[in-house]
């Protein structure tokens, strides 16, 4: 009988430093993802835990882990060609198709945005798919913005609103929290927008309240949820929100479905 | 068909299944707290019709016989895996009818909640036969009736006993002839409750708004709960898990990933990496397992969760009563609804 629960290795092809605390993995992985997916990351001995894809191509897969417990600080003690161990990858992600001929938004708090990474250099790379593309990426600090150097990329690229909660005097760009960004879109009501929201509870929160007072209708709003997925196949009942398992029918939710699921 | 045993050939069938089965059934158990030792009903192996205990509800469901507490799901040794073995004898598990839609609504989750199957699950179920214990009233704090669990099909075998007797109704094939070569042929076919002493009104799910979730019936659990997770470790339908590495010899990383049950009501089930935590008071957790017996599960499942064993009643040391609580819940969203 199979096991589900048996995670494989997967070797570590490389990692880049993020932040003090944020890491991004490459691991060696051909099984095929989505973007907004997620793995099952364990080392046996430290236990399992939930880690977004951030991005990932034909034979590799990025996984960004932020260091905040045991398992993790296991990981950071890793080394190229050591092994991780993975099961998925689970929950639906991204629809990129439904996307397509649309003015897209995309609004990242923090680590939400390793979850959309894939999904913003996937429409980077296919600009003509789109009506517009609009980014605003939020962090605490200048300290915690993470993939800086794909950032400014995508700033050639598109239009891309970058801002830190607060910022030291030597930071020079924008401050102030996502929300007080979305007015400057200029968003004229229509049907053609979709909007992608992730970030922490509350941010997605008033995030969505701002967008609706700005002309986006809750059906063309979506968002990822994270919770603290256990086995990521519907057994374990730590990701159940009312009727829904974020493991099984998210992280990705249409808002207008999400925004009645209560914890 | 039906067939009437006397409790010696009873016996005689119980030892020549013993071979091929562990029998499972509602008996008398050790049972140590930290305050006291005493003697509770619980489920464990049998071999004799005298261990059998109907006079009393168990204390404990009989999930753990296919969801065990805790379970090796694999063995580690320097990062190699290797799998559990399975070496258990198949079951019989007596039960009552409650308790086998529990394990229907078990299965649920463990079978059809999204593609995947839970291997650990669907072997032990696949390999048990579940004989049902004919209720004569029930017990005080049931309410199967209220939730539609007072009636079951899924059973190999059902089994009244009597003063003097036993009756049985076997359809499976793997036990009707050994019942008919010990007892001789009678008319009996297993009789359901149709009504408990208790009564639970649910609230139809067409009925429950938000609002619901925010109503002031919680508060009292706040303070009234003490998060000891009893009702749902007693609970027949609660399936919530956790899995923890543990380490037997640090130098070689030899060690199990394993799981163990979890419950909504325990600090920690909630909580993610980084700290936040879902649901922190004590009457948030009773609102949550309480939408999701009455109205989640539903939803999904077409089913209620709460078979209404009553047993969350049963153990809970600050006699919270899930009972009142859904009557009362039941109240306020009628009360609404007339408005
Ligand atoms: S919620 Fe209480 S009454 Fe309902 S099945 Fe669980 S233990 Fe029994
Ligand atoms: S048994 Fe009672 S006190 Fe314990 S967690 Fe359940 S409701 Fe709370
Ligand atoms: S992570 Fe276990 S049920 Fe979703």
């Amino acid at each position: 009988m199979s096991n589900p629960y048996l995670p494989v290795e997967a070797k570590i092809l490389s990692f880049k430093d993020e932040t003090d605390i944020d890491r991004t993995y490459r691991i060696k992985c051909d099984i095929p993802v989505n973007g907004g997916q997620f793995f099952q990351v364990s080392l046996p001995g430290a236990g399992e835990a939930p880690i977004s894809i951030s991005d990932f191509n034909e034979d590799s897969v990025d996984l960004t882990i932020r260091n905040v417990g045991k398992l993790t600080t296991e990981i950071f003690k890793l080394k190229v060609g050591d092994k991780l161990f993975i099961r998925g990858p689970y929950g639906n992600g991204f629809n990129l198709a439904g996307l397509e001929n649309k003015k897209l938004i995309v609004i990242a708090g923090g680590t939400g945005l390793a979850p959309v990474k894939n999904v913003i250099n996937h429409f980077c790379k296919n600009r003509d798919k789109l009506k517009s593309f609009d980014l605003i990426l939020g962090f605490k600090s200048p300290e915690d913005i993470l993939f800086s150097k794909e950032i400014e990329r995508w700033k050639s690229l598109i239009d891309v609103i970058l801002t830190v909660d607060k910022g030291e005097k030597s930071w020079k760009g924008d401050t102030g929290l996502v929300t007080e960004y979305i007015k400057t879109l200029g968003i004229e009501a229509g049907p053609d927008y979709s909007v992608i929201v992730v970030g922490p509870p509350v941010m997605i929160k008033f995030t969505t309240m701002e967008l609706l007072k700005n002309g986006i209708s809750e059906n063309q709003i979506i968002i990822s949820l994270e919770r603290n997925m256990s086995c990521g196949i519907g057994k374990c009942g730590h990701c159940k929100i009312d009727s829904r398992y974020v493991c099984l029918d998210g992280p990705v939710f249409d808002y207008i479905q999400a925004k009645n699921l209560i914890d | 068909m039906g067939y009437r045993l006397k409790p010696k050939y009873f016996d005689d069938v119980l030892s020549a299944l013993s071979k091929h089965y562990d029998i499972m059934a509602p008996a008398l158990m050790p049972f140590e707290t930290r305050h006291s030792a005493q003697e509770v009903v619980g489920y464990r192996k049998i071999e004799s019709l005298k261990e059998i205990v109907v006079d009393k509800k168990t204390f404990f469901s009989p999930k753990e016989i296919l969801f065990p507490p805790r379970e090796t799901m694999f063995y580690f040794t320097d990062s190699k895996i290797r799998e559990s073995e399975y070496e258990e004898k198949n079951k019989i598990i007596l039960l009552r009818t409650c308790d086998l839609n529990g394990i229907e609504r078990l299965k649920n989750m463990f079978l059809n909640n999204g593609d995947v199957k839970d291997n650990y699950f669907k072997r032990r179920f696949e390999s048990t036969k579940f004989w049902l214990i004919e209720c004569d009233d029930g017990f005080d704090s049931c309410f199967c009736a209220s939730m539609n669990s007072n009636k079951a099909d899924s059973y190999s075998t059902a089994i009244k006993f009597t003063e003097e007797d036993i009756l049985v109704d076997s359809n499976d094939n793997m036990f009707s002839e050994l019942f008919k070569s010990y007892g001789v042929e009678e008319d009996y076919k297993v009789s359901f409750i149709e009504k408990n002493k208790l009564e639970v009104k649910v609230p139809l799910s067409e009925n429950i708004n938000p609002a619901v979730f925010e109503h002031d019936i919680w508060q009292e659990y706040i303070k009234r709960c003490i998060a000891c997770g009893r009702c749902n470790t007693s609970c027949i339908s609660c399936s919530c898990f956790t899995t923890h590495d543990i380490i037997y010899d640090d130098n070689k990383r030899r060690g199990e990933r394993r799981r163990v049950w979890a419950g909504c009501h325990l600090d920690n089930f909630s909580i993610m990496a980084g700290g936040h935590d879902y649901r922190t008071k004590n009457g948030e957790r009773m609102r949550f397992k309480t939408m999701h017996k009455i109205y989640d599960y539903h939803k999904r499942f077409g089913k209620h969760m709460c078979v209404g064993c009553g047993r969350c009643d049963d153990v809970c040391p600050e006699y919270i009563s899930f009972s009142k609580c859904i009557n009362k819940l039941y109240d306020i969203i009628e009360k609404e609804n007339d408005k």
